[in-house]
Formats: structure tokens, sequence, C-alpha cells
């Protein structure tokens, strides 16, 4: 299947986006600049982490003005999967794709360090392979990660199964210690209402080898390969 | 001779003494303009043109099979097998980082980054050697707090990884706190970019942030001392934008895979002065300029503004006549205007124009090559030594073992880092492996099987005694820490962090640190490439610890076999390399304990040093050790702690050799906190020892089993004495983790 990674000015996780599809997962990749009106033939669209336009105003607040915005859009519109990463989720929440908004941490301080995330949904595109309560360690790597958002929309991603990931000690417990950035309801990633469009603060793409601290990242990309090859074999038929 | 141009206060306020006015008016043939005065006294500064140590760094060893690129470049380059090299060179920012931590760090980061890419590498990772003031002090803090942010806001936001690094506390940096930061790239070898220009009629061009009015004579400020003044000096700090150099990162690096471009120099200290000159001078060739064209941020600003603005995030660029479109259109792509500022000419000058009148007409090889170079009288203290003898009744009553083993693992220079680390993005390009418990930041290299592993080290307690030794141990102990990774040592760089080059103890201390420096290079194989010298650091008349900071990389050939400190398991045996000779002068035990630096620094023994370094890397390469740890700071009772750390709580159970000597003091402290060079912890899977064992005999290394690991408490026993240490792991293993953390805010913790 072929990935869009989309590069904006300041993404600095492009690259590892593209070394676990790639080279790790054997996948095609285009690596679509955000000056793009189109992001071409893709199967599904990564927005990578990093500091889009620097991040000086609130994160993300500008990428989502980039001209590729549409036609990711439009992708998601049609139900093509989408996976905002970090800033990348971000960048989605600035775009009206994902709910919430994203705070500073509540420390006040940038983290960087392996967190556990508990699956709690396995019927979105990117943990269709994970068991519900699973948990995996990622890490996270943001100074504004603390998700926030109105006790009713908090109540409606509950009621909806839209909390994807959350926060929890490595045997899956929800715990305050556990909650690295102050997260409302330890929220490290939602759906859209569709479900096809994920979002997380955590790095799946850099937990992807072993040696580098935990391969159990690429759960997330062996899922939407997986859900690919089974449309593409439902379409064979 | 005839009455000056200029008057003494002048001249004072460039730095710029008499004879070298008389020397500038000599090599011009007549007196300059004030704007040509400006360009002598940033290029003469001491930053830029280590006038006071330029005759001791030439005796370093520049030269090995692995070199590709040695000092005289933006960063100097290793060879790392597959055509590929590692591009490295470390800084310092230490006088701006003093004045304005935040922004001091941050453009210390940009800088270095800027110098690697310039060689046309892809910078992948960073790592950093601080020294700051005694922790107890809010002030401290507030400059430790100011310089993580600051570290952590660029190289965060840049996106390439901070993967390790070293920091001391020491009330000798209170006032001058030092900020090093180092820079690995990697580059085809047959790509590498020079700063030269070439070609008559070439363009010259300038990409990047506009030219402010910051941090005009930034390396004259770099080059005094500090006073109760210097908080003035705040304008003379230049402002970081991450996010304008990663896209002038990414624009450059793709200029320069076309072949469009001859040359490329980033405008760091003395802007574009220094970039303009330099260039000019090493590729034999006249370059001008007219400063008109250079893009402003402020309206009005002068020729000699324009000139000796260290406005960050800045390029020279010289383009082949005929390809400069492609040039531009790459820039346009990545939203920056490349401007054409000039052209390269067939004279030898630098020749800077304002909208087409001459304002400045200087030979470039006398800004850089004809710069002034000072022998400075050295001369070490009389009695010196004498006084710092250690005697027995300097010491308060000795503390039991365990409780001054819990001191130092609670001591901010021995406790864990996370505070800090946690908050660089350590892993950023996928390329880190598991920073917990590496004794080096270790990256793999895409494509090959490689990683590569680099440490910075220093130890200006060793240096204070006795700066020779102390400066070898520093080369010794970077090497060491590249090897326990797993690394082979191939490659260093330096970063000389002293005093008054003016005060002959001073300069004596660097004379005998690089003296040190190049001993240990020859010895352990590994050439110094390029480095940075920091003279000036002292407030009020009081200088820092004399301080080398070494930088040494190495090649891991198997990048599955990279190794830590932790043990991994129970029921392993321990190995202990080298010998404890009981040396307590200059330890962290008599520091962070008894509050006293003193003594002799520890003896080194490079034959046997480097004989270590080789059994340890191809060890690992063999699969034989289960973790590595060497031995310095704390001694061995401190390196066996650590090694139970990050373990989930395996202790170990040792009995060690009593050192050879009781260190002037008391033969248990003497052991167990000595700090002896050449030695390591390891563990090895019972059934290797023998094979481990007889290896190091071969090598010369000597080899001792002294216990096993396992159960939860490290216990240590000392041969002939019995037991002198237990205690649990998780309570020592909480003193170390929160030793630093405490410091700050309660939410710190952990």
């Amino acid at each position: 299947m072929r990935f869009a990674v989309i590069v904006f000015p300041g993404s600095n996780c492009d690259h590892e986006a593209q070394y676990t599809t790639e080279t790790v997962l054997g996948q095609d990749v285009s690596m679509v600049w955000h000056k793009e009106t189109s992001i071409g033939p893709a199967d599904a669209v990564i927005l990578p982490g990093g500091f889009s336009h620097g991040d000086y105003l609130r994160t993300g607040a500008i990428a989502r003005f980039s001209p590729v915005m549409g036609a990711v859009k439009a992708f998601a519109e049609k139900g093509g999967p989408v996976l905002g990463i970090c800033n990348g989720f971000q960048i989605l929440q600035e775009s009206g794709l994902l709910p919430g908004a994203m705070l500073r941490n509540s420390d006040l301080r940038f983290h960087c360090e392996f967190v556990h995330v508990r699956v709690e949904q396995n019927d979105t595109p990117f943990t269709r392979l994970c068991t519900p309560g699973q948990v995996l360690k990622v890490p996270i790597s943001h100074g504004e990660g603390n998700f926030f958002a109105a006790p009713d929309v908090i109540a409606d991603l509950e009621k909806n199964r839209r909390i994807v990931f959350r926060y929890v000690t490595a045997s899956g417990d929800v715990t305050d210690a556990a909650n690295p950035n102050g997260s409302l309801a330890s929220i490290a990633g939602v759906c859209s209402a569709q479900r096809n469009v994920v979002g997380l603060m955590p790095h799946p793409e850099r937990a992807c080898d072993p040696r580098l601290g935990s391969e159990e990242g690429l759960i997330l990309f062996r899922s939407v390969i997986d859900q690919f090859a089974s449309t593409d074999a439902m379409q064979a038929v | 001779m005839a009455a000056l141009a200029f008057d003494e206060a002048t001249l004072d306020r460039h730095g710029v003494t008499r004879e070298e006015y008389e020397r500038i008016v000599s090599l011009m043939g007549r007196e300059p303009n004030l704007t040509e005065l400006g360009l002598f006294s940033v290029m003469w500064s001491e930053h830029c043109s280590y006038k006071s140590s330029r005759v001791h760094l030439k005796t370093l060893p520049t030269e090995g099979k692995r070199v590709v690129q040695g000092p005289g470049e933006n960063a100097g380059a290793v060879d790392i097998g597959d055509g590929l090299a590692a591009v490295f060179k470390i800084e310092s920012h230490n006088h701006p980082s003093f004045i304005e931590p935040y922004q001091g760090a941050a453009t210390g980061v940009g800088g270095i980054i800027r110098d690697i890419f310039t060689m046309g590498a892809r910078p992948i990772a960073l790592l950093n050697s601080l020294r700051f003031g005694a922790i107890e002090s809010p002030q401290t803090r507030r400059i430790v707090d100011g310089v993580v942010r600051g570290i952590g806001g660029y190289g965060n936001s840049i996106g390439i990884p901070t993967i390790g690094g070293e920091v001391m506390f020491d009330e000798r940096y209170a006032g001058n706190p030092l900020v090093n930061v180092f820079c690995l790239g990697i580059a085809r070898q047959d790509e590498i970019v020079k700063g030269a220009a070439t070609g008559v009629g070439n363009a010259i061009y300038y990409v990047g942030a506009k030219t402010g009015r910051d941090g005009i004579h930034g390396a004259t400020m770099a080059s005094a001392e500090f006073d109760e003044k210097s908080a003035e000096k705040r304008p003379a700090v230049q402002v970081g934008d991450p996010f304008m150099e990663k896209l002038l990162l990414e624009a450059c690096l793709e200029v320069m895979q076309t072949d469009a471009c001859v040359g490329v120099q980033d405008m760091g200290a003395a802007g574009l002065t220094c970039s303009t000159c330099e260039t000019g001078a090493r590729g034999g060739v006249g370059v001008e300029i007219d400063v008109a064209k250079v893009p402003q941020r402020e309206s009005g600003m002068t020729p000699y503004e324009i000139m000796l603005s260290e406005s960050q995030e800045r390029m020279l660029l010289i383009v082949k006549r005929g390809r400069e479109k492609e040039v531009e259109a790459i820039f346009e792509k990545w939203d920056l205007h490349a401007v054409h500022i000039g052209e390269v000419t067939a004279d030898d000058k630098l020749r800077v124009k304002h909208n087409g009148v001459v304002v400045a007409e200087v030979p470039n090889l006398g800004l850089t090559d004809e710069a002034p170079v000072y022998r400075r009288p050295y001369a070490d203290l009389p009695g010196r030594i004498a006084g710092n003898a250690l005697k027995a009744a300097d010491l308060k009553p000795l503390p039991s073992a365990t409780d001054a083993l819990m001191t130092l693992l609670g001591s901010a220079n021995i406790a864990s880092k996370r505070w800090i680390y946690r908050q660089y993005d350590h892993m950023v390009r996928g390329n880190t492996f598991a920073l917990t418990g590496l004794t080096a930041g270790v990256v793999r290299v895409k494509g090959t099987p490689r990683a590569l592993a680099m440490s910075a080290d220093g130890n200006g307690r060793y240096c204070e005694l006795d700066p020779r030794q102390g400066a070898k141990l520093a080369v010794a102990e970077a090497a060491r820490n590249v090897a326990c990774a797993g690394g082979q040592p191939i490659g260093a760089t330096n970063c000389l962090n002293f005093g008054n080059p003016q005060r002959p103890e001073i300069m004596w201390q660097l004379a005998e640190a690089v003296a040190g420096i190049g001993e240990a290079c020859r010895a352990l194989d590994t050439p110094i490439t390029g480095g940075n010298v920091s003279l000036y650091n002292e407030t009020e008349g009081r200088a820092i610890l004399p301080t080398p900071v070494i930088g040494v990389v190495g090649v891991i050939e198997n990048a599955d076999r990279v190794t830590t400190r932790v043990f991994p398991s129970a029921g392993l045996d321990v190995v202990l390399l080298g010998d404890g000779l009981g040396e307590l002068g200059g330890s962290e035990y008599l520091k962070t304990v008894h509050g006293l630096i003193k003594g002799e620094a520890p003896k080194l023994d490079l034959a046997r040093e480097k004989a270590l370094h080789e059994w340890l890397y191809t060890s690992i390469a063999a699969g034989l050790l289960k973790s590595a740890h060497d031995c310095s700071d704390g001694g061995l009772a401190v390196t066996l702690a650590e090694c139970c750390f990050d373990s989930g709580g395996i202790g170990v159970d040792v009995t060690v050799p009593a050192a050879a000597s009781d260190g002037g003091v008391d033969l248990t402290a003497a052991t167990l906190f000595g700090e002896s060079a050449s030695r390591a912890v390891v563990s090895v899977a019972p059934g290797d020892t023998a094979a481990v064992l007889a290896a190091a005999t071969t090598l010369g290394v000597p080899a001792k089993k002294i216990g096993v690991t396992g159960g939860s408490a490290i216990a240590i026993a000392i041969d002939g004495k019995g037991g002198v240490i237990e205690v649990s792991v998780a309570d020592a293993e909480a003193r170390w983790s929160t030793g630093l953390s405490k410091w700050f805010g309660p939410k710190d913790q952990g």
C-alpha cells in the first residue's frame, strides 16, 4: 500500500515515519510537501511530529492553513485512514478533524520519555490488530500534550468510545502518576466520529526497533496495512 | 608616529591594543576607518583569532588514517566506513549563557548545528557538557533551568536529538557557567563541502534571517572578563530561531545536492565579517559585497553594524555563475529568500560597499592568518603544589562508608541527570539507542550495520591540581566511555575553557592542558579534528576551574552489540578491570564529603588505558559482556551502585581488593572512593568468565572476578577487611534518582 507523509516546514519526525513504513515495513511512501494541493495516490495519510512553522503560535495553528490540508480533509471525509502523531495530532485538532486542544504540560516542562498507553478501542484502522486493553510501551516527546476539552466533549468522547489511547502504568492502570502531562481522562489519543482519523501524542514510529527501546509502536502501522490488505482482498473478490 | 585617527577609549572599546592598532596600520598601509577598525576588532578578538592559544594548539595531533578533515574548516570529519564520514565539533557558548541563560544556550546549539550542516553533513546528534555553580544557590538553579530549557528549546524544535552529556556543579563556576555543545552529522566523504570561495565572478549569496543590531561585538564580549556591569551587555546576546534554522538546514542540504554551490560558510561569531573574509582567505581570492543588499531587520543600520551583527540563522553561499536561479528556487521552496550580495573577485581583499560606495577594503589574510599570535608568558604559581598536598588533618572524622556512598549518590554531581535529559528530545530521527544506562550517546547509522558512540568529558578538579594530568584524564575518560558502550574511539574534538590568558598561571594551565591532550590523543589514536577555545572565564578576578572538555567519537561495528552499564540479570559474574591505587586526590569524595579540592590528580598509564579500551570493545563485539561501566567520579563504590540502577533492583555482592595506598587518609575510603584511572566494571555470564579474564591478561589489563550480581542489596566487602557497605538497591536508587531533581519544583521529582 502507499502511505503519504505530509511534510510541513518544521516537521521533524517525517524521516521516522518514512523509515518505519518504507524500510521497516516495506510499503510505498510519498513525501508530500505542504504546498501541494493533492496528496496523490495514497491509501493512508500520516501527519508526522515536529514543530510546524516553529509552533511559536499555538501548536498546529498555522499548519492547518497549508494548501495540502484541503486534500487531507477530503481524503478523511471519504473514509481514508489518517494518523496524526504528536504535532500531527495538534494540526488535526486545529483543522477540526479531531476534538480538543493541547495545553502546556502540567509541570510546564518538555517531556521526552517512554510511557505506557492502553489501547481502549480496536475498531480504528490503526488499532485493529490490538486487543482491547493491550498496553504499549511508546515514547512521548512534547511540551504541549495536555489534552483539554469541555466536559460535554469529554463525555461525548467517552460515550461514543472515541478515546483510543490512555496513559497508564506498565500494568495497565490509569493513575495520576502515569499521566505525564495532565491530560483530562488520561487521554493520549482519540479518533474521529467516523473512526478513520486517529491522533495521538506518543510516537509509535519511534518504537519500531527493540534496540531503540521498544518495537511496540509497529502494531499501529501493521494494523492499517492489514486493513488495506483485507479491503483489497474484498475488492478483488 | 603621527596622531592616530582613534583615541585610546575607542581602541579600548574595540578591545584593540595600541600595538595591535599599529599592526593594522602597517598591514593596510594606512589608518583604518571606523568600519575597518570594527572588522579587525572582531576578527582579532581572542574568540575568532585564537591569538593566545594558537601556538599551543599547533602542537596537537591532527592527522590519522581515519581523519577525513582536520582543523581549519567549520568542523572536523573522520572515516566511519562505507564512504561515510562523521562530521563533528564542540564549541562553547559560556559568556552568553551567563548573561541570558536560555538564549545563550539555545544559540550555542544553533551555532554548532550550523557548523555541521555547513559541511554538507546531516546533523544527527547533539551532546552537551555543562558546568554550573553550587546547586544550593538559587542563582545557579535559575541558570541551570534557563540553560536546560534553552538547549531543549532549540534542539527539540529543530529535530536533532540531544543524546548525552555531562553536568558538574562547583562554586568556582558560579559567575561563569560553561555551556559546551557538541554536534555530529553524517556526510558522504566525497560530498563534504568546504568553506572556501573560489571562481572569480561567482556570486556571493546571503540566506536566512535578517540582520539586526543583536550581537554586535559578541565575539569581543566573549573575549573579556565579567564584572558587575555584565548584565548591561545583554544586547550582545542573540536570540535564536530554531524554525528558521530548520528551514536553512533543509534548504542548504538540498542545494548541496546540486553542484551549483562551491562553498558555504555559516555566520556565527563576527557574522558577515568572518564568513566573507574567511571564505576569501581559504580560497585565495577577494570578496566584494554591498551591505545595502543585506536584508535588514531594523532601519538605518550602518555598514559597521551590518558587518558586525551576530544575528543568528544566517548563511553565506558561493554560487557558480549561471546557476543562481537554480539555487534561488530551492530556497524559495523553503520560503527563504536568497539574496545576491556580491561577487568573488580576483584580488585578495574584502571589499565592503554601501550602495556602491566602498566603505571598507581590507586584505582577507590580514583579518585571518595574519592576526596577531601571542606567546604569552606562562608559569605555575609558586608554592601551588605544596599548598595542594592532602593532609589527614584536613579531613573531618569519616562517616561510615555506607553513609559516604549515600551522600555521594545524592550529590548533584553523581545523581541521575534524568531531570535534565528528559527535557531534551533525545530520540527524534529514530536513531538513538535507549538512553538509560549508556555510558556514551549512541546512534545507529541507517543503511549500515554500525552505530556511533560519543562522549564529552572533562574534570576541572583534576585540572586545578594538575592541568596536564587532568587533560589526559579527560581524554581517557571520554574514550573509555565510548569503549564501554562498545565503540572503538577514532577521533576527538576539544573545547578549552580557561580564565584570563594574560595571567601567567592561567596561561600555564592552558599550555599544560594542551600538552596533556596532545599526549593522550596520540597514545589513544584519537586525533583532534577541531575545537574551540573559551578564555576570560573569570568574574571579578576569580577564574573557573581550568576545564578542557574532550569529545570522543567511536564506531561500533555491530549495532546489535551496544552495551550499557546496567546489570541485566542476577547470577552474572562481576569482573573488575584495572588496579585501584587509592588515589583520593581531586576526588568527588573529597569534594562532596569533605569540601576539598586537594591532593594529586590520579596517575594514568596511557598504554594500559588503550589496552583496556581495546579489551572492552573487542569483548563487547564478541558478545562476551552483559554490561560495562567505566570507573570515574565517585570511585568503585559509586560505579558498582550505578550498575545496579535501572536494573529493576538487581543487587551486587562483591569483595574488592584493597587499594594499593590509603590515599593519605584511610584505606577504606581510598579503596571505595579513590578515582584511579583505567578501570571498568563489567558483568559476564559465568561460562564466559575464564575467556574474558584470559583475553584481559593477553592485552595486559589487570582483571579479577570480584563477585556476582543478584539479591536486592549493594554489598561491598574489602579483601582482608570484611564488609564495609550494605544498602538496599531501592534506597540507594531513590537517593540517586532525586539528588538533582529535588532542587527543582515538586512536580519535577523522580
